[in-house]
């Protein structure tokens, strides 16, 4: 059905494509990893092409091989209704050092994915404006849908979060996983004093 | 006593304003499910937001790697656990589309019928809640029990009223009951007409018109570039319903339209899915008229089938052949397939990596529902804090289908 695309990305992309397949009417291209940004720039842009929505983005773990893990994106354009499965290997056998570009200037709906593909299998965006974990919290330890992961650990309890001027505050502290940080407004309206309280005077002019 | 700005100018009084943040969440009356907002608010708008998903998180796709393909129904039940007969038949079609066998006719229309049942009971549940979180509770009242009824036939099919786990590879679980036609009929038309009183209570209220209109606008690019997909991408105009663009079943051979919004607010959300649901009684219609009486529902097929009960009991062959399936599970092929399906909220997309073993490598669900609340922040951001609580019932977020 989208034959067409794999052999145009074939063309444009001579050196990029390492493999194609159509298992089961999904067509799909293996790219080398180097290349995963600008083929996507390519699909969406092109007037042949369109792929307007990136429907997915997931990775696969194969600790066996080498690179070991396979990051997949599925697009689809609804101009034309096509739909191509891409495929990029990255990382190395550790799984310390897993790097593929970010696809988030392209989609937007690539931000919450790649986050999610970050927080379960561990592989890095470069250049994510916000890679940080999405579903589990900031203290998990490891990568749950990695193989070598055992789906029975148990994860250590976390303490109560140090926050500054509050002795103790639950685990989900007031400004938990904000890009933005705390902001706080002390030196407006206040007297240095803190016995004092709000003065009433001042303000910005 | 004498005002103290008699001489000032309107324009000079100002306000100090200090930007304040609120939490809202994870668990508060008007989030409709398990997620925080964070926002930094300047007076009653919001400035910055952060939302905060993965409450209820449980470690589906995981769980999915330690049993048989079969034994993965259950938990696509819990995805989304208001239209959860969608999801049993996405993954259905995904393993099917792997083993590549179709399921007999009659079985095709069964679905569809369960299937737009759980969809009218997905979208009675999103604007229920909906209106509900705007004050409206009777309106509330009314859709439930429309949905009630809804269930009631699914208990009569299934025997359960909310996680059904009834879809089979190749096939259901078991054929419809005797008076499934009837039953439909009547339940399908009862909620047409409670639809009908709900519209007369809501659309003539003027405040539950005005929290809706022209309040949580998206433009049909940033929608499409956000992966929004279902009602939410077509109440900002773009016509895309994975049953009329790509048909599976006999989507294609039935006769209905696909809703769509012009404003691109809450309130096209809204109508959006009153619409779909005259939609949805319009298949189960047709596929009434044609499913036919008799005949199985499972394929003809004793690598995926359990063999009949009786015959498992009384010879050998039975035996064995339901041990391996039960004990082994299904042997899908090696490779990969991403099979998709129109969900309650949209594209519904299953990604499947086989092995060949009979446990499933890698199941990664597509969730419509966290792509749309990815689209949450950029929504809200410059409304007011009041505008949260439609905005983000009009996602219609289901906790178990985000966070898996």
């Amino acid at each position: 059905m989208a034959q067409h695309l794999v052999d145009l990305v074939r063309q444009v992309f001579p050196a990029a494509v390492l493999s194609t397949h159509a298992q089961h009417g999904d067509e799909t291209v293996v790219l080398a990893a180097s290349a995963w940004e600008e083929v996507h720039r390519f699909l969406k842009n092109d007037a042949r092409t369109k792929m307007d929505m990136l429907t997915d983005l997931t990775a696969v773990d194969y600790p066996d091989r080498l690179p070991r893990f396979e990051v997949v994106s599925h697009l689809l354009s609804l101009e034309f209704g096509h739909r191509l499965r891409l495929k990029a290997a990255v990382g190395d056998a550790d799984g310390e050092v897993v790097e593929i570009a970010t696809l988030t200037a392209l989609w937007a709906s690539a931000n919450w994915l790649e986050r999610e593909c970050f927080d379960m299998l561990g592989v890095t965006f470069v250049g994510h404006p916000d890679l940080r974990r999405i579903l589990l919290y900031p203290e998990f330890q490891g990568h749950p849908l990695r193989k070598d992961y055992p789906a029975n650990k148990i994860q250590p309890l976390i303490p109560f979060r140090e926050v500054d001027n509050i002795e103790k505050v639950a685990p989900f502290g007031v400004d938990e996983g904000m890009s933005f940080g705390r902001q706080t407004h002390d030196h407006w309206g206040r007297s240095e004093d803190p016995g004092q309280g709000w003065s009433g005077q001042g303000g910005p002019n | 006593m004498e005002p103290l700005d008699l001489e000032l100018e309107a324009t000079e009084v100002e306000l100090p304003v200090e930007p304040m943040l609120v939490n809202v969440g994870p668990s508060h009356p008007a989030m409709h499910g398990t997620v925080r907002c964070v926002m930094e608010l300047s007076g009653e708008s919001i400035q910055r937001v952060d939302v905060q998903v993965g409450f209820l998180h449980r470690g589906f796709e995981k769980m999915c790697e330690r049993g048989t393909w079969t034994q993965v129904f259950p938990y696509v039940d819990r995805c989304n656990y208001v239209s959860p007969m969608l999801n049993n038949v996405g993954f259905a079609m995904a393993c099917e589309k792997m083993l590549g066998i179709q399921v007999p006719e009659r079985c095709q229309y069964y679905r569809m019928i369960l299937g737009e049942l759980a969809r009218m009971s997905d979208h009675l549940t999103c604007d229920g809640a909906m209106a509900m979180e705007l004050g409206a509770f009777t309106p509330f009242l009314w859709m439930v029990k429309a949905r009630d009824l809804i269930w009631d036939v699914m208990e009569e099919e299934t025997g359960a009223r909310l996680t059904h786990s009834f879809g089979r590879v190749g096939g259901m679980a078991k054929p419809p009951t005797n008076g499934f036609k009837e039953h439909v009929r009547a339940v399908s038309a009862q909620v047409l007409s409670i639809m009908g009183e709900v519209e007369r209570l809501l659309f003539g209220n003027r405040i539950f018109l005005d929290r809706l209109e022209g309040v949580g606008f998206i433009s049909a690019e940033d929608a499409i570039s956000l992966g929004w997909t279902g009602p939410c991408l077509r109440a900002a105009g773009v016509p895309y319903d994975v049953r009329k663009a790509h048909p599976y079943l006999k989507y294609g051979e039935v006769d209905f339209e696909v809703p769509v919004g012009t404003n691109s607010d809450c309130l096209d959300r809204f109508l959006v899915r009153i619409a779909e649901m005259k939609q949805s009684a319009r298949i189960i219609e047709q596929c009434i008229e044609r499913m036919a009486d008799e005949g199985g529902v499972n394929v003809d097929d004793p690598r995926v089938i359990l063999p009949e009960k009786e015959e498992v009991y009384s010879t050998i062959e039975a035996t064995i052949q339901h041990f391996k399936i039960v004990m082994e599970g299904l042997k899908l092929p090696a490779g990969e397939v991403y099979s998709y399906s129109e969900g309650g909220n949209g594209e519904l997309g299953f990604y499947l990596v086989s092995d060949g073993s009979g446990t499933p490598y890698r199941v990664r669900i597509r969730p419509p529902c966290f792509l749309a609340t990815a689209g949450l922040e950029r929504i809200i951001t410059g409304q007011m804090i009041a505008d949260v609580v439609p905005c983000f019932g009009s996602l219609n977020m289901i906790g178990g289908e985000c966070d898996r």
